[in-house]
């Protein structure tokens, strides 16, 4: 009876996750204005402050203010995200998108971190068990404590040491 | 003053070379003329210091005098330039930042040679690597980047201080970063001479623990003012901005925080030897490799104040000290063998492995987006860009999974914690954690509607899990003291702090660690607008009404002045009144902005004068409300004073009375 309620919920926190990620995927659909603060943000400013589009704030900065001018007029003239991201690309250069693409070479920028999160994962969990299966160098003479008893001479020797 | 520096450089150039010749030759003589021969390269390695601080005091003194026969001060200083940043004239190029470099490792090293009694043949092989260190660095200020060298003209007037340099914090900025830059060349040099001599013991290790922690204070420190620096001066109300030299001075952190958790499997369980090793050398690699971005110019950065070909010899020096390692750990492997045995996955040792392979993967990202652009144009001819989008989708979650660790890590005792255990350690932190995401949603966080929200909302809830356990850990531990000594709770809890400096510091850093989350958390609720405002002209942002009263302006000596006069209402009461200025400097002829920050516990009102629209002529004012900011201040304060506590030696030995039948399980002290 435990192991089902176990079971069911788990997999009613399964389904609360995968719930909650298509929530989190299907989120940004909004209105101009967050659009244009999320494309402003997906965008650097190329005066050479090396700052996001909609943080440059050198006044007089010869290109912030028409590159803020540009997007609302993509915006306004119904052009969907891409549309407008390609054309300031062809007008400003690659360097204008403030993260490399998620196609073609740039998709190596983005994989590389998660790859190596992976391996890392999986080498440590490798280590992990080689660790846990290397047989323990048991104490002569003396049985060993299991259980309840070996958790109080634990919280016991814990105690003690840490004063 | 350029002859005296010049000389003294070249006799450091000498001394140095001689540390390191006689000092390798007196390793390799037994006997006492070995040892003769020892504490001359020793004292010559002490000399060092001398001659650097002489031409470091010159390099000084001439800034002072408007020495401008220098090129160095012609091109960073002028005669109005007021005292302090005369003196910051010293590291604010690029001969002089390498001379401070120079200065600063040489100070190192006289501390650690002067200390050659706690173990005199360990460190004779640290100083002969120290000594190696100090020769490229005084080699390179003795041929290629010359802070003496003369100007081809005489002129009147200095070209002046770069104006983002002219600023309080610079002259405690730099200073702090490079004592932690220079800092890890110590724990280095230790691990290399370990390796090289096979040093017998775990000895080198506690010695490169303490010298580790003091650097790693230092780097800390010097970032989180560079942070600062940045929200004060640039304007644009922001703190970290992942530019590469951001960059540069994160990455040896993120390796340097690793080690300072790795190495306590080393010390308690005889694990992650190699490990440990390649931590430390990384640590001092991608030190260097901080310096060689921001002075090489390969990668382009907002903070390179100062770019020119001496990349080069940072890559050689890179490459040479890479192939050093790797041949002494080839040669010396066998050495590092260690006893791995992990009993549970439920223990504080695999804790320490995920924190390290989170660590070392934020790291590893960092340094990949860092370089990035560089390799996508050797390899496809195309510039890209890597900013804060990238950098946020990987930092992010991976410093919410570390505030996870951080929270569950501590309450796991050495191999292996009970789930009893665990659930008993937990039940009131995460009700409490529990607690604060369902308050924020109350007030309104809707963390389904925006990602960022999402993120908040975890790294509120971790950061109070972070806070209540340290609380619980202090609560629980004052209350065993308590019970047996009968003092109250906080006699007991500060007693208990006493015994055990180094567990208890560390709690009290993590403590810290959570505050700045919980300062970084408020960004996504950041409000500005910005408005050309004329005399009573207003705009209003969340609570606040901004009325502009006035715009005045000044003449210094070193700069113009102007500043606006902007009146701030709260709910329709007038609360204060700020001053957002913006200053012209002369001698260098760029204007800079210095915003007024508002700073209240629950954040800061930010108020910058822009300057003049250039078609209309009226000035532009920007707002910012920036919720929470003032919290990451306040953590790093607390992370300082934990590191300072955590350095401080226990008040009396650590009593083990653990019953005869537990064999080997010394848990829980002194970590």
């Amino acid at each position: 009876m435990s192991k089902f309620f176990r079971k069911s919920r788990v997999a009613r926190g399964l389904q609360l996750a995968v719930l909650s990620a298509v929530v989190v995927l299907l989120m940004g659909a909004g209105d101009e204005t967050a659009r244009f603060n999320d494309l402003g943000h997906r965008m650097m400013c190329v005066c050479g402050c090396s700052q996001i589009l909609l943080e440059c704030n050198h006044v007089g900065c010869s290109y912030s203010d028409r590159m803020r001018a540009e997007l609302m007029a993509g915006l306004d003239k119904g052009d969907n995200d891409d549309l407008i991201l390609q054309s300031f690309v062809q007008k400003y250069g690659t360097v204008v998108i403030a993260a490399p693409a998620t196609k073609g070479f740039g998709r190596v920028a983005w994989v590389m971190p998660f790859l190596a999160l992976i391996v890392g994962v999986i080498a440590t969990v490798l280590l992990v068990r080689a660790w846990r299966s290397r047989p323990a160098a048991a104490p002569s003479g003396v049985a060993p404590v299991t259980g309840p008893e070996l958790d109080a001479f634990r919280n016991q020797a814990q105690r003690d040491t840490e004063l | 003053m350029s002859q005296v520096g010049s000389f003294a450089l070249v006799i450091a150039l000498g001394l140095a070379a001689y540390s390191f010749v006689f000092g390798i030759l007196a390793l390799t003589i037994k006997g006492p003329a070995g040892e003769r021969l020892g504490e001359t390269a020793r004292r010559a390695g002490v000399a060092v210091f001398a001659a650097v601080a002489l031409a470091a005091a010159a390099l000084v003194m001439a800034a002072f005098r408007d020495d401008f026969s220098i090129e160095y001060i012609l091109q960073h200083s002028n005669r109005d330039l007021s005292g302090p940043y005369k003196f910051a004239v010293l590291w604010s190029g690029q001969e002089g930042s390498l001379l401070f470099w120079s200065l600063l490792l040489s100070a190192y090293g006289f501390v650690l040679r002067l200390r050659h009694k706690t173990d005199q043949r360990l460190f004779a092989y640290a100083s002969v690597i120290i000594a190696a260190v100090q020769i490229f660095f005084l080699l390179i200020l003795n041929v290629a980047a010359r802070p003496f060298a003369l100007s081809a003209v005489a002129a009147p007037d200095g070209n002046g201080l770069n104006p983002l340099l002219q600023y309080p914090e610079m002259v405690i900025h730099p200073p702090m970063l490079y004592l932690g830059y220079v800092g890890f060349t110590v724990p280095f040099a230790f691990a290399l001479g370990a390796l090289i001599m096979k040093y017998p013991g775990e000895k080198w290790i506690h010695i490169t623990r303490r010298w580790t922690m003091v650097t790693w204070m230092f780097l800390t420190i010097g970032i989180f003012l560079g942070a600062h620096w940045a929200y004060a001066v640039l304007g644009w109300g922001g703190y970290w901005g992942w530019d590469p030299v951001e960059n540069a001075s994160l990455m040896p952190w993120l390796t340097g925080t690793a080690f300072l958790h790795s190495v306590m499997m080393q010390e308690k369980r005889g694990m992650l030897k190699i490990w440990n090793m390649w931590l430390v050398f990384g640590t001092f690699m991608l030190s260097i490799l901080g310096t060689l971005l921001t002075r090489s110019g390969i990668i382009s950065s907002v903070h390179a104040f100062a770019q020119s070909s001496i990349g080069s010899w940072f890559t050689v020096f890179l490459a040479l000290v890479a192939a050093t390692c790797a041949f002494f750990f080839v040669k010396n492997k066998a050495h590092l063998k260690s006893e791995h045995k992990l009993e549970s996955l439920l223990s504080r040792e695999s804790s320490f492995l995920f924190n390290n392979l989170l660590f070392v993967l934020a790291c590893f990202t960092v340094l990949w987006g860092t370089w990035f652009p560089k390799i996508s144009e050797w390899v496809k001819d195309q510039k890209v860009t890597v900013g804060p989008p990238f950098y946020n989708s990987v930092a992010v979650p991976v410093t919410l999974l570390l505030l996870l660790l951080t929270a569950v890590g501590p309450l796991l005792a050495w191999r292996k914690t009970s789930f009893e255990s665990m659930k008993r350690n937990f039940m009131w932190p995460s009700i409490g954690a529990l607690a604060v995401g369902l308050g924020m949603i109350a007030f309104g966080v809707r963390p389904w509607n925006d990602l960022a929200y999402f993120y908040s909302l975890m790294a509120a809830m971790l950061a109070t899990l972070v806070i209540l356990t340290v609380v619980s850990e202090f609560i629980r531990g004052g209350r065993v003291i308590s019970d047996k000594t009968h003092q109250n709770l906080l006699a007991s809890m500060m007693h208990l702090w006493h015994r055990n400096t180094r567990r208890y510091g560390g709690y009290i850093v993590h403590f810290g660690v959570a505050v700045v989350i919980m300062g970084v958390l408020g960004t996504p609720f950041n409000k500005d607008i910005e408005k050309e405002m004329g005399f009573g002209d207003r705009v209003t942002l969340g609570q606040y009404t901004f009325i502009c009263q006035s715009y005045t302006e000044d003449d210094k000596p070193n700069y113009e002045s102007n500043w606006a006069i902007i009146n701030v209402l709260k709910n329709g009461k007038q609360v204060l009144t700020m001053y957002p200025e913006r200053r012209f400097y002369k001698a260098s002829q760029q204007p800079q902005t210095i915003p007024q920050i508002e700073s209240s516990y629950w954040g800061d009102l930010y108020v910058v004068y822009e300057g003049l629209n250039q078609d209309t002529g009226r000035p532009i004012i920007k707002a910012h409300i920036n919720p929470m900011v003032p919290w990451i201040w306040m953590g790093l304060v607390i992370m300082v004073f934990g590191t300072i506590t955590a350095l401080v030696p226990n008040a009396a030995p650590v009593r083990v009375t653990a019953p005869a039948r537990v064999q080997a399980a010394p848990v829980g002290a002194g970590d």
